[in-house]
């Protein structure tokens, strides 16, 4: 491994064999990103059901993230007991977003269901027509 | 040194790290942990109110501007720029961390300016978003979008969205003010005297976070 210092191009040589895993953890990323914002649009245009599309967002999203934090911020090289104490918090968390989520269900149905003859149908919104009046 | 039989290490019994990272990137760490549950707290609170609503706007019919586009609906087309950004600017980061390994200062000076750089494009792109919603008359405590089902909604969709984006960015904008001030010190030359370049490390820890936040702000309030 030479240390003169010539220019880009030699450097770059030497870089190469781990900017390779950075640049493929970078087309992963948009590769991910991209297939997502492409399922979006879709289910506009076909209506597809939600959960499993929603199921399907919320598992990439997880992957990108363990990208980025295993790849890019290292820790995925790191000694296993240190990624245990950020992860297992992070485990506890799952436990915490699905509880709260399924609480929120919770909520609502028994809004429905235990105050019955008092549920008051919101109202319809005013139906806006495109551009009245605000500038761009 | 004990070359027949392989010492397994003593991580424990002092003189060194446990977990063989120095002190300020194990508290970087464990900071970010602390952040991730501030951020998590309020991503869960509007997941809670949001599965209590019987109904919410769609985020396709509220985010479908583009700058210069005027009227025109391209749902899905700014925030997809945004995230391209900040995905771009945490390779840059990724890129002047490994720079700063193989001690070429003159990398790291350049992918920490190109991360500045993306860190400035994301806070002006959602300046622009933000100031778009406004002039729809969107805001703290104003909601002018209706919810999917056609009826009234309240003013927990743009409460959430300015307060969730909001501390984002406030994230985005510490982490470009540090990037900054890193950088100033790795052009003085201050990690070359030091012998290692770890701050730069350290900064892209934070700097990863914040896109990391971002990928679930993105699927919470755009995607879902």
């Amino acid at each position: 491994m030479s240390n003169t210092h010539t220019d880009a191009g030699q450097d770059v040589h030497v870089a190469d064999s781990s900017t390779k895993t950075i640049w493929r953890t970078f087309w992963i990323l948009l590769g991910i990103t991209v297939f997502e914002i492409l399922i979006a649009l879709a289910h506009m245009q076909f209506h597809w059901p939600k959960l499993p599309v929603n199921s399907l967002f919320i598992i990439l999203t997880i992957v990108k993230a363990f990208f980025i934090v295993a790849e890019f911020m290292h820790l995925g090289h790191e000694i296993k007991n240190l990624i245990m104490t950020v992860l297992m918090p992070l485990l506890l968390f799952v436990w915490f977003i699905i509880a709260f989520l399924a609480d929120g269900d919770s909520w609502k149905n028994m809004r429905k269901d235990l105050a019955p003859g008092t549920y008051k149908a919101p109202e319809k919104a005013q139906v806006v027509t495109e551009g009245e009046g605000h500038h761009e | 040194m004990d070359t027949a039989v392989t010492a397994k290490k003593k991580w424990w019994s002092g003189g060194h790290s446990p977990f063989n990272v120095s002190y300020g990137k194990l508290m970087m760490w464990y900071f970010l942990l602390s952040d991730a549950f501030t951020f998590g707290a309020l991503l869960i609170s509007y997941g809670t109110i949001r599965f209590m609503s019987t109904s919410w706007p769609n985020p396709n019919d509220v985010f479908r501007s583009f700058p210069g586009l005027g009227d025109r609906h391209v749902p899905m087309g700014f925030v997809s720029l945004m995230t391209f950004i900040l995905i771009m600017s945490s390779v840059t980061m990724v890129l002047a961390v490994h720079a700063g390994h193989q001690r070429r200062q003159k990398d790291v000076v350049k992918w920490m300016v190109w991360t500045i750089i993306g860190g400035i494009a994301f806070l002006s792109c959602q300046a622009w978003e933000w100031h778009h919603l406004w002039s729809e008359h969107a805001w703290w405590g104003k909601n002018p979008f209706p919810n999917a089902d056609g009826t009234v909604a309240t003013t927990n969709f743009t409460n959430f969205f300015f307060t969730i984006t909001g501390f984002h960015g406030l994230h985005v904008t510490s982490g470009v003010v540090l990037n900054i001030v890193i950088l100033s010190n790795v052009l003085k030359g201050t990690y070359e005297n030091r012998g290692h370049y770890e701050m730069v490390e350290k900064v892209g820890l934070y700097w990863h976070f914040v896109d990391l936040v971002w990928v679930f702000v993105f699927t919470c309030f755009y995607l879902l």
